[in-house]
């Protein structure tokens, strides 16, 4: 037996080419929109994965360091190193802000990490690591940076000398890495008109500045000067070491908010992009509606189209099983062409988004069955309408 | 074949009911003998189509007897449990317009019948081609049916009406749209298989040019069928 769905998709295949091209671009987006949410899930599990850490230190009764502000002393890594089971610790900062390279900005989180301990970039695909102590910065590809460019982060230059790849923060944005003290500044430190303003707001203090006690008003400006605070301590924890003990050590004794890699996986993923991720999954449900809807039109017009072939067909004897099976397929055979426009769209262009978009294969695999299943569902509008065409209508009267 | 290639007793046919029971066909009698060829006319609202689409199987008539070959298919209701069956084997049909299907070529317009009734795809098309050379359409055979001309595509119908060897063929109106060679040279095709396939065949027409071909015509007025003889019979 003949395919009649085939011959009727070769006889008109501009019509059903150009019609899968259109519902391909919105497969393409689709899969592209899955890509994003992917991406999101990407970057935060890279984000973790990148630091280093076995475990997050972080200012109690917070979610810190990507999800929440979180302040520490720059002193609480000594106490932690102390800890049984802990190996390394190190301080870190993170700042999102606008970069400058030259008249133009970036977006970036910058980190401040001491090199050579934990927070570091763990490969560099360019360049070299930070080795002095000031001014060097390395920077993910992602920002546009090369090696030798000079930044400017607030009242600082910094000389480009190592560039990474894939080192960005949960919201997708490429990361800058600058020595720690050139960090905390960068976040805590006030411009020079704020500074002179406080020096003078405190010298005007009596209680502050009291003749009697020589030396309390200088102690107390060099503390408003000098910045000791970071977002987290990093902590690498020594083979073999159960984690969550060392979390639950830190939490209990040193009254510190800690998280393990699970724990920050679970911010990070279900918490920091759970609203993004519901609203990809809207756009999904409604895209999902829009190509069932538009299949369906498509179908059911080329179905009308045929009421006279359907008569016909059904008046010499064809099934109404061949007949239904004629317009499924024909369903299927645009969710096939819209599939693969719309996989080699979404490909093409998805690395022209600014943030990752990750194409997995398996969503891929479950789009495409998605799309033949909506085509099968959008097809049974104009299959009920065929089946209930009256052979009768072929003859005339 | 034994016996008769159709015949038709009593054959009533009512739409509806009570007060709005219109009897479309009240008694209509008639027999066609396999290989010969008869005229069905009559005016506007008589019941042609209607006694169509008894024959063709596609609506039940609602009293009467009706004989194909020898066996018989209707009587006070259906005997044949595979209508669909029965017109895919048994019947052929020619529409007014050919009606062909757009998306198949020539041969597989006429194939798709055995096609249909489980013949393997290369007999089918064997069957098809002899048929379209039967037909003089034969060098058609791998076009399209939009790149034939309206007589070509009247006879691939007619070859398609054949593809199955039905005893019987319903022609409803199959000369309305050509002109008077065309128009000729169809019934002289229709006569012509028939007689080779001895098949039965009913022409409904209101097509003056070729009422004298048939030897007999069936007169229906009022849903009564009345026979008189044909000028072509002498």
């Amino acid at each position: 037996m003949i395919s009649l769905a085939g011959r009727d998709i070769l006889y008109s295949w501009s019509k059903f080419v150009l019609t899968g091209i259109g519902l391909g671009l919105l497969i393409g987006v689709t899969l592209t929109m899955a890509g994003v949410y992917r991406g999101m899930v990407d970057d935060a599990k890279a984000l973790i994965s990148n630091s280093g850490a076995d475990i997050w230190v972080v200012q109690r009764d917070t979610q810190g360091p990507y999800a929440e502000s979180s302040s520490l002393r720059d002193d609480v890594y000594r106490a932690l190193l102390g800890l049984p089971g802990v190996s390394r610790a190190a301080n870190v900062t993170y700042l999102t802000m606008q970069v400058r390279l030259g008249n133009t900005d970036v977006r970036a989180m910058v980190v401040g990490y001491e090199p050579g301990q934990p927070g570091e970039p763990g490969y560099l695909v360019a360049g070299r690591q930070i080795t002095r102590s000031h001014y060097e910065a390395v920077a993910d590809v992602k920002t546009g940076f090369q090696l030798g460019d000079t930044i400017r982060i607030r009242r600082h230059d910094y000389r480009v000398v190592g560039l990474t790849r894939r080192m960005v923060s949960s919201g997708g944005d490429p990361m800058v890495f600058i020595p720690l003290k050139d960090a905390q500044e960068a976040q805590f430190l006030k411009d020079n008109d704020a500074i002179l303003n406080e020096r003078a707001r405190t010298t005007a203090n009596p209680t502050l500045n009291r003749p009697v006690v020589p030396g309390l008003l200088d102690a107390i400006l060099a503390s408003q000067n000098t910045n000791h605070n970071v977002n987290a301590v990093l902590v690498q924890i020594a083979p073999g070491v159960d984690p969550e003990q060392v979390a639950s050590g830190i939490r209990r004794w040193k009254h510190l908010q800690a998280f393990t890699h699970l724990q920050m996986e679970e911010i990070l993923v279900s918490k920091l992009i759970a609203t993004s991720a519901k609203q990809i999954g809207m756009f999904l449900v409604i895209l999902a509606i829009v190509s069932a809807a538009i299949v369906a039109f498509i179908i059911y017009t080329m179905t009308l189209g045929k009421i006279r072939e359907i008569a016909v067909l059904k008046l010499i004897g064809t099934r109404n099983r061949t007949i239904a099976g004629m317009i499924l397929q024909q369903a299927m055979g645009l969710g096939l062409i819209g599939f693969m426009v719309g996989k080699a769209a979404a490909t093409v262009w998805a690395p022209f988004f600014p943030k990752f978009v990750l194409l997995e294969a398996g969503d891929a695999v479950r789009g495409f069955i998605v799309v033949m299943l909506i085509c099968a569902l959008a097809s049974t509008l104009a299959i009920r309408v065929a089946l209930r065409v009256d052979p009768a209508t072929a003859i005339g009267g | 074949m034994k016996g008769f290639g159709i015949h038709i007793e009593g054959l009533r046919k009512r739409y509806g009911e009570g007060d709005t029971a219109v009897d479309a066909l009240k008694d209509v009698n008639m027999t066609v003998a396999p290989g010969e060829v008869v005229g069905l006319i009559g005016p506007s609202g008589s019941g042609k189509s209607t006694l169509l689409k008894c024959l063709g199987a596609v609506i039940e008539p609602t009293a009467g007897r009706m004989t194909l070959g020898d066996e018989v298919i209707f009587e006070d209701g259906w005997r044949i449990p595979d209508l669909r069956a029965l017109r895919r084997d048994r019947i052929g049909f020619v529409f007014q317009a050919p009606y062909l299907i757009p998306f198949l070529d020539v041969t597989d317009n006429v194939a798709l019948l055995p096609m249909l009734a489980g013949k393997p795809n290369g007999e089918a098309r064997q069957r098809a081609n002899e048929l379209l050379a039967a037909l003089d359409v034969g060098h058609r055979a791998r076009a399209q049916p939009s790149q034939l001309s309206g007589g070509e595509q009247q006879r691939v119908a007619i070859a398609r009406a054949l593809a199955n060897q039905p005893p019987v063929i319903l022609a409803d109106e199959p000369t309305a749209p050509l002109d008077s060679e065309r128009a000729l040279s169809v019934v002289r095709i229709l006569n012509d298989m028939a007689r080779q396939f001895r098949t039965a065949i009913i022409v409904v027409t209101h097509d003056e040019k070729i009422i004298p071909t048939f030897k007999r015509i069936y007169h229906i007025r009022d849903g009564k069928t009345y026979e008189e003889m044909g000028l072509g019979a002498s």
